[in-house]
């Protein structure tokens, strides 16, 4: 359990909030086009990082607006929080 | 290795129980193996036990990162059942179950199979629905499975409320007799000693730190031991299977969730079998010891850390003192977590990978501790022929690509 900057709430409880996974992955852009493969790849697999995992949560039971999250899966520890559509920052262990 | 037994039992008393041989040799590992398993928890010490017993294949290592059952193994809530709805997963299911039922006798080791029945409520009409079609489903796969009504619940279980006012009224049950509880370490256990019997190896606090690869073809590892050679490589470490996979160059369909359970301070005998909801998402039996043994559901996010979130405990207090108001009155003694490899069908992944040679066996999720001997038995037979048995064929990582998944997610009796 841990406490979550909300970028427009501020710190609540993760309780408030729903995890939707692995975050900046793009769907391709002409589906027609790619292979069986390439499109199982999109939609079922996942970095699953054990380290600094870049992530989608949303407030839900808040202002139930998304945000990303840079998190450490190891120790919980959450090293940034990022607007969507912002670049992955920076982030060290 | 002398076997156990009444007279050995009586010999070693005689002897203050100072003489007992040891359950398995700690042999530093040798540069080659025909067969590696990855991972000494009970799937792949069980993997290496079937291997030598039903291959023949002897000359075989199981390598462990930290001690033996030290994983989920020893973090699960033991419940044993094969009540699944889709024919694939009936079949490995109620493989395991068979080979459950005469686990001791074969390993002769006490693994304390309980078949004292596993009862899943239903809360609401469309539980109720499910439920029924899916004893019925399992009923065709030659399953025992019944159902009971309210007051068979009670009459099975008088510490439950099935009064029609409480906040989850229980409309009835499901009842698979033949399920129950086992004894989670001896599991490891008992095949490790087995194993280590017919020859395997067993190579404890040596952690795979890379895969040697030629040619898309695996010819062994890295370890914090060595490099050791090997034909072919069964990787069995559940939640950590992404993370051996991205050593190997490639990804997987998993992602890895901490499970919680937690135990009560011991009372006298109250619960004799094991009840599920999936509705309320808790599920209860009674240990030998007296303590309730209580199941969570998993946080839903990824984490390695092996401990769960404080409002999963909370969740699942709240309804089971709504569901056994006794439990108000108990304590809590311990609580802990596991890393489980969630799938997004929630069914297993047990075969051939990108990589020649190299094998993997996970994807149990939330539920691998009942499967121990069936995912065994197939991953060895998986192994030995180099390519996937019936069990295991329907359960390859290709089927995301193919789209023949086994949508287990709502239909495994337990909500995810």
């Amino acid at each position: 359990m841990f406490l979550i900057d909300c970028p427009w709430c501020g710190p609540r409880s993760q309780k408030e909030f729903h995890c939707h996974g692995e975050a900046h992955i793009a769907r391709p852009k002409d589906p027609e086009a790619v292979s069986d493969a390439e499109w199982a790849d999109y939609l079922f697999n996942r970095a699953n990082t054990k380290g600094v995992f870049f992530e989608r949560w949303v407030h839900n039971h808040g202002c139930r607006r998304w945000f990303n999250v840079a998190r450490d899966t190891v120790s919980d520890r959450i090293l940034a929080v990022y607007r969507m559509g912002e670049k992955r920052p920076k982030v060290k262990r | 290795m002398p076997g156990y037994s009444i007279f050995a039992l009586v010999r070693n008393a005689l002897n203050y129980h100072e003489n007992w041989q040891q359950a398995w040799r700690s042999p530093e590992p040798k540069p080659e193996y025909d067969i590696l398993v990855i991972g000494g928890g009970g799937h792949g010490l069980a993997t290496a036990y079937y291997l030598a017993r039903e291959h023949g294949i002897t000359n075989v290592a199981v390598l462990e990162k930290g001690w033996l059952g030290g994983g989920n193994t020893g973090r699960n809530t033991t419940i044993v059942r094969s009540n699944y709805l889709w024919d694939e997963s009936a079949a490995i299911y109620e493989h395991a179950l068979k080979l459950w039922e005469g686990l001791s006798q074969e390993l002769n080791f006490n693994v304390m199979f309980s078949p004292r029945g596993v009862m899943n409520l239903a809360h609401n009409q469309h539980d109720w629905r499910e439920l029924n079609r899916r004893v019925h489903a399992i009923r065709l796969n030659g399953i025992d499975s019944e159902i009971l009504s309210a007051r068979q619940v009670k009459a099975e279980a008088p510490i439950l409320n099935v009064s029609q006012d409480s906040r989850y009224p229980i409309i009835g049950a499901s009842m698979q007799r033949r399920g129950g509880t086992a004894r989670h370490d001896a599991v490891a256990w008992g095949y490790a000693r087995a194993a280590d019997a017919r020859g395997v190896d067993i190579i404890q606090n040596c952690e795979v730190t890379g895969f040697v690869i030629d040619k898309g073809r695996v010819t062994g590892v890295e370890t914090t031991r060595g490099r050791i050679r090997a034909g072919r490589i069964g990787v069995v470490v559940a939640g950590h299977s992404s993370v051996l996979a991205e050593m190997a160059g490639f990804r997987m369909p998993i992602e890895s969730n901490p499970l919680q359970a937690l135990v009560s301070d011991p009372i006298k005998p109250v619960l004799d079998c094991v009840v599920m909801s999936s509705a309320v998402h808790v599920y209860v039996s009674q240990s030998d010891k007296g303590e309730l043994v209580i199941g969570a559901g998993s946080d839903l996010y990824v984490s390695y850390a092996q401990r769960g979130s404080f409002d999963i405990i909370e969740g699942i207090m709240g309804a089971l003192c709504e569901l056994v108001p006794m439990v108000s009155r108990l304590k809590l003694m311990r609580q802990w977590g596991g890393i489980v490899d969630v799938t997004p069908d929630r069914s297993p992944i047990i075969g051939r990978t990108p990589v020649d040679g190299l094998f993997f066996n996970c994807g149990w999720g939330t539920g691998g501790f009942k499967a121990t001997p069936g995912s065994g038995h197939a991953f060895a037979a998986t192994l030995a022929a180099g390519e996937p048995n019936d069990l295991a064929g329907p359960f390859s990582l290709d089927r995301f690509r193919t789209g023949f998944l086994i949508d287990e997610a709502g239909a495994a009796a337990v909500a995810h």
